[in-house]
């Protein structure tokens, strides 16, 4: 395309500078950082402990043990059975599920992005160069295995399914119907977990995405268009859900521990 | 002296825009070695920013539609003027040329039933353009490129060579045609990169350069528009007809300054948008020709009724032709009903919901918000005319698209005659592929009828290149960029939408003053991508062109299309029979008459003797009555 | 309401060069490419500079402005302050020809490499049935200017050279997304995605997509889906096994 016989000598212009960025762009990485950094702390320590996990008669289940079906877990909270032995300390009673919802924010095409990003340095920020000498991506192990997102979005499904079952549950108590604002945060944590998964790219993928004519498909189509605004968003429900996993924890903890007593509206 | 690269090819194409591409795609499908040189990148050619969309009379929208229609619309936009023969196939073979692009993998906007959707535009009867958003002319070139890319996808497997039939040289400039006696021989031109020296060998040569704009300060072309192509063809001897016919742009950004003249697409106007003055009044009710009288509306009702309801209502004068409009505009500006910028007010905020405007109007709405903080879906657009299209250009055979220089061929905005006195919206990228394709195919047919190719005398190109380097070797020349901007200010002053005689002669003595300017001056810098060098070698194009521009001005004395004489303000039958066709003597520009040949009986008996009557001579017209009675 | 601004810009022949200092007039209602443009007519005739439509459409002038990558024809003066000194480079990934120009012709090369539109045989020009909402998706990677910025910042090659045989980069994987979209298409470009242009080099860390002037959003409409539609053909095991035991032949989905 361009003059082969052309003397000029060709490489790229040499800036010794890594980025020309004047603005803050260490910021959003450093947030990202810390943010998820801070969240995995919290979640490591209330699992590990083992405690303050439920409470009874309002039923209400941290999501981090759910679902709880070991002997080591609370009369109440099992009530899917008891599937498993005792636990020995430090092992977290919702163990069954937590490798794949692990798996599925892991292996999220936003998470990627995210701890890329601010974890790895690969890039830190546009047009800011990274640290490492060599870079092969997703190409091969281990993170070719990133591929496998859909089979934990399957997961995931089943594991929301889990939690709308606790949340539900927590509102049938032993008089009947009940409700206090455990319940509504339970609820509300539901519906965000429900609004992350399905804004899931590969959601989004299985529903439609995959075909090429949406035409001749039309109900496909329709939850399609309807994923894809939810999937604009995914970044946004992708915190918020963290957000309110915690939260629900911290609150079903602090209920649990009697620091915090539950704000009753029925029964 | 350096070594000269030198290529030898069947044809050489001259411009990678629509014309071009499909020219070269053309004559490659016919087994020629094929070589297409452009200025810029591959895919950057002018054809990119065309907007509104490529009539072809598909009938997808309208079934009355068919290229009768479509070649009536055609000639009166044209004001007759037109080469009756290029608007007939022009017409016809618009549709198959359109989707032959789509089996080529470009993707236009639909209609429910799947087909291509077609949209109103000016002067066209019924909804007849193929588009793609507001963004058609890329999805032409794209198109385009993508299929030379696949030919040549094709040519790797059976040559194991991409290049080996069709080549694309970019940014590469053409700065003279070669001649073995009378007949092309090749090329001349620069690698913009290196600056080194590059001669082609060819016994056909496309042009397929594009237009002329940049000799004007308002104007909607880029820098490639220096009329390269036009000056060739005269410097190689051909002629150049028409060319005082230049389409101002009704609408042009006006504000603020750095875009000043930046394309607004007609498809605002199409799709609802009015125009008003300051006092917010929709004035073009009141400029309505009388040629035009009983094609639309007279009332505001009336107008907006025609967007739901084409068959029963006349269309708004907002999408009369572009001459009409672009002078209306500029009347109202004068009579100081403009807006504080010197434009009048574009306005499609109060006419659709701002959802709409974005969708269908997406990079009209990205262009005013990012370039001049205007949110076209809650203010109006303020809009003046702008330098767009010249209709003249070199003068071709409709059917082959050669000029009268053996081996030479020209297709697209180079060509004239197509388009008359004034170019419909939409027929351009039309234009480009019916002619650039016939353009390939004549080309290839006249290689096929050569016993031995011609060749370039060594002496012609030594000449090119000390033409081509004198700028770069005068120390401390005048600034090619004053010359080119005081040309600039000339021409948009003086032969600009509006022109009087003693105005025009004025140019004319201020052009030859530029040329001796031209003639000395200087580029500081190497020959490596030297933007300044480029100018000053383009300088002596654009003069050549704004010479021929104002000599026929002078000359036509009447007012028609894209050329409004305030001292002779009527259209005359007698000079619609009348071409200019410029030819270069020397270093100046001489004009000779030619008669425009009348229509064929089949084609002028499509129009009603009511309308001819505006148009043609009575000796014409008893000729019609003749004929009529003859058919009767 | 004229100012003048420093600008800092590269100036040089092939990778050689440095930053010179400019001050230069700048007045209401101007872009980054107007200034240049200034300079040009006023201080430095030879400063080399792409541009053809200078209102976004055809992706000449890229380049970057501050260090992020940019078209000089859209980047309007009025986002910077009026002391603050404008730094203007070539592309970084890019060998330089001169000043801001680049030599882009890796992406014509990686253009060529994608196979073109691939239409079924027998479908005749004109009788293509296609309705909108089919079209719409590859619309949107057809908006595309190539203006290069997403090639050029993409760490993939920006950072590492030597990824560039293999990476066709953003630009490129998005028109397979576009021809694998496309209704009428029949080529299998999924395994090719993935072997020859490259799709596992991207880590959908959206750079891409950040500086895309036509606002296409390449990783989550095309990168992403083109990930999926690729775990279909390779990863998915019920689809390897079926490939294993019927050795069935590409076929795209309906
Ligand atoms: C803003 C805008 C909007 C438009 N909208 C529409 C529309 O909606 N519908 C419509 O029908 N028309 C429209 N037009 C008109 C239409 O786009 C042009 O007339 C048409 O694209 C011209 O195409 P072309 O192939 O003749 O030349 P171009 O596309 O301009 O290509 C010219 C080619 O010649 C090359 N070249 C020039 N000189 C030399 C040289 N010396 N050496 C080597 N190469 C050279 C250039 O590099 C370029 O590749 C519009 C025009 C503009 C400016
Ligand atoms: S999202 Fe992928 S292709 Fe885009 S810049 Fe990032 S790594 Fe490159
Ligand atoms: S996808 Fe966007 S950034 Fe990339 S080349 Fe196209 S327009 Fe430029
Ligand atoms: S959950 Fe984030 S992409 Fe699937
Ligand atoms: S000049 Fe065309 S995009 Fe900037």
């Amino acid at each position: 395309m361009a003059a082969t016989t052309s003397e000029v000598r060709k490489q790229r212009a040499q800036i010794g500078v890594r980025t020309l960025r004047g603005d803050r762009w260490w910021l959003a990485p450093l947030g990202t950082f810390a943010g998820l950094t801070a969240w995995l702390l919290y979640a490591l320590i209330r699992t590990a402990t083992q405690s303050n996990y439920w409470v009874d008669g309002y039923n209400y289940l941290s999501p981090f043990s759910s679902p709880c079906v070991s002997a080591s877990c609370a009369e109440g909270a099992r009530h899917f059975g008891t599937w498993l032995p005792e636990f020995p300390p430090l092992i977290p009673l919702g163990i069954l599920v937590l490798p794949f919802l692990l798996g599925f924010r892991l292996t999220c095409y936003y998470y990627r992005k995210a701890y890329y990003r601010s974890f790895w340095l690969s890039p830190p920020a546009c047009a800011v160069a990274e640290p490492h000498s060599k870079y092969t991506g997703e190409t091969r192990f281990p993170l070719i295995a990133q591929n496998l997102h859909r089979y934990f979005f399957y997961a995931a499904l089943v594991v929301s399914l889990i939690n709308t079952y606790d949340a539900v549950y927590a509102f049938f108590g032993k008089n009947g119907f009940q409700m206090g604002l455990g319940n509504l945060i339970l609820l509300g944590n539901v519906i965000m977990l429900w609004a992350y998964t399905l804004s899931c790219h590969s959601c989004r993928h299985i529903t439609a995405g995959r075909l090429n004519h949406f035409s001749r498909h039309p109900l496909r189509y329709r939850m399609w268009t309807w994923i894809s605004k939810l999937n604009a968003k995914h970044m946004q429900l992708a915190w918020i859900t963290l957000g309110t996993l915690a939260l629900t924890d911290a609150y079903i903890g602090l209920v649990a521990a009697d620091v915090l007593p539950d704000l009753r509206f029925f029964n | 002296m350096t070594e000269i690269e030198r290529h030898s090819y069947d044809v050489v194409v001259i411009g990678a825009g629509g014309a071009g591409l499909r020219a070269a795609i053309e004559a490659r499908q016919q087994g020629k070695r094929t070589a297409v040189v452009c200025k810029s990148l591959f895919g950057k050619a002018h054809t990119v920013m065309a907007e509104g969309g490529a009539a072809a009379a598909m009938g997808n929208v309208n079934p009355s539609d068919n290229w009768q229609v479509h070649f009536r619309d055609t000639m009166r936009g044209g004001k007759f003027l037109n080469n009756w023969r290029m608007a007939e196939l022009h017409a016809q073979e618009a549709p198959d040329r359109v989707w032959e692009l789509e089996a080529w993998g470009a993707l236009f906007d639909r209609t429910k039933d799947g087909k291509i959707s077609q949209r109103n535009f000016g002067g066209h009867e019924y909804p007849r353009l193929a588009h793609v958003g507001d963004r058609t002319g890329l999805e032409l070139i794209r198109t385009l490129q993508q299929r030379v890319v696949a030919l040549q996808q094709e040519d790797d497997k059976l040559h194991g060579d991409p290049e080996a039939y069709i080549k694309v040289f970019q940014e590469c400039t053409v700065t003279r045609l070669l001649k073995d006696g009378d007949a092309i021989a090749g090329a001349f031109g620069y690698w913009r990169e290196t600056g080194n020296f590059i001669c082609f060998e060819a016994p056909a040569v496309v042009l397929a350069t594009g237009g002329i704009g940049k000799s004007y300060v308002v104007t909607s072309n880029s820098w490639e528009y220096t009329g390269d192509g036009h000056a060739l063809a005269l410097m190689a001897g051909a002629g150049l007809i028409n060319m005082e016919f230049i389409q101002f742009h009704p609408t042009g950004m006006v504000w603020p300054p750095s875009v000043r003249g930046i394309l607004v697409t007609e498809s605002v106007r199409g799709d609802g948008g009015v125009l008003r003055n300051s006092e917010g009044k929709r004035f073009m009710f009141e400029y309505v020709p009388d040629v035009f009288k009983d094609k639309y509306a007279t009332t505001e009702e009336e107008a907006d009724r025609w967007y739901t309801d084409q068959a029963n209502n006349r269309r708004p004068p907002e999408l009369l032709p572009r001459d009409e409009v672009a002078r209306a505009i500029n009347s109202e500006v004068k009579a100081g009903r403009g807006t504080p910028h010197g434009g009048v007010y574009l306005d499609v905020s109060t006419r659709m919901p701002a959802e709409e405007i974005v969708r269908r109007l997406p990079s009209m709405h990205h262009q005013f918000k990012e370039l001049a903080d205007v949110d076209i879906t809650r203010e109006p657009m303020e809009v003046g005319p702008t330098c767009h299209y010249i209709m003249g250009g070199v003068e071709v055979d409709a059917d082959t698209g050669a000029a009268s220089v053996p081996g030479l061929f020209a297709a697209g905005e180079v060509s004239g005659g197509m388009h008359g006195s004034n170019r419909l919206g939409g027929n351009s990228l039309s234009d480009l592929l019916v002619f650039g394709r016939r353009a390939g195919a004549g080309a290839a047919a006249y290689v096929d009828g050569l016993t031995a190719r011609p060749k370039a005398p060594e002496e012609a190109v030594r000449q090119a290149e000390a033409e081509a380097l004198a700028p770069l070797e005068r120390e401390g020349g005048e600034n090619p960029y004053t010359v080119h901007h005081e040309l600039q200010q000339t021409m948009n002053d003086l032969v600009g939408i509006i022109r009087k005689a003693d105005e025009i002669s004025e140019a004319l003595g201020a052009i030859e003053k530029l040329k001796e300017r031209a003639g000395v001056t200087g580029a500081a810098g190497g020959r490596i991508y030297n933007p300044g060098w480029h100018l000053a070698i383009d300088l002596r194009n654009m003069l050549l062109v704004s010479e021929c521009v104002a000599k026929a001005a002078l000359l036509r004395e009447e007012s028609r299309g894209g050329h409004t004489r305030d001292d002779f303000p009527g259209m005359s039958p007698e000079w619609r029979r009348k071409l200019l066709v410029c030819r270069l003597d020397g270093s100046t520009v001489n004009i000779e008459e030619k008669v425009q040949p009348s229509m064929r009986d089949d084609l002028i008996t499509l129009f009603e003797r009511d309308e001819l009557k505006k148009y043609l001579t009575e000796a014409e017209l008893s000729e019609y009555d003749a004929l009529v009675e003859k058919e009767a | 309401m004229g100012y003048k601004a420093k600008f800092r810009v590269w100036r040089g022949e092939g990778g050689d060069g440095r930053l010179e200092d400019f001050t230069v007039e700048v007045n209401e209602g101007e872009v980054v490419l107007d200034v240049l443009h200034r300079l040009q007519a006023t201080q430095t005739p030879d400063l080399a500079v792409r541009w053809n439509c200078k209102a976004g459409k055809c992706g000449s002038c890229s380049m970057e402005i501050n260090g992020k990558p940019r078209l000089g024809c859209m980047t309007r003066m009025s986002t910077f302050t009026e002391d603050e000194t404008v730094t203007v480079t070539p592309l970084r990934t890019f060998p330089v020809i001169k000043d801001l120009v680049t030599d882009v012709s890796f992406n014509y090369q990686k253009a060529r490499e994608v196979p073109s539109f691939t239409p079924p045989a027998g479908v005749k020009p004109g009788e293509y049935r296609m309705k909108q909402v089919d079209v719409e998706r590859s619309q949107e990677f057809r908006k595309c200017i190539e203006c290069f910025l997403c090639n050029n910042v993409c760490h993939v090659i920006r950072d590492h050279e030597e990824n560039k045989p293999n990476f066709s980069g953003p630009r490129f994987l998005m028109r397979i997304a576009e021809l694998d979209m496309h209704p009428y298409d029949v080529a299998d470009r999924k395994q090719a995605a993935q072997d020859q242009h490259g799709l596992g080099y991207c880590n959908i860390t959206k750079c891409c997509t950040e500086v895309c002037p036509e606002h296409i959003k390449i990783t989550d409409n095309a990168l992403i889906p083109l990930k999926e539609r690729v775990v279909d053909r390779r990863y998915d095991p019920l689809v390897w096994l079926g490939d294993k035991i019927f050795r069935r032949r590409s076929e795209k989905t309906s």
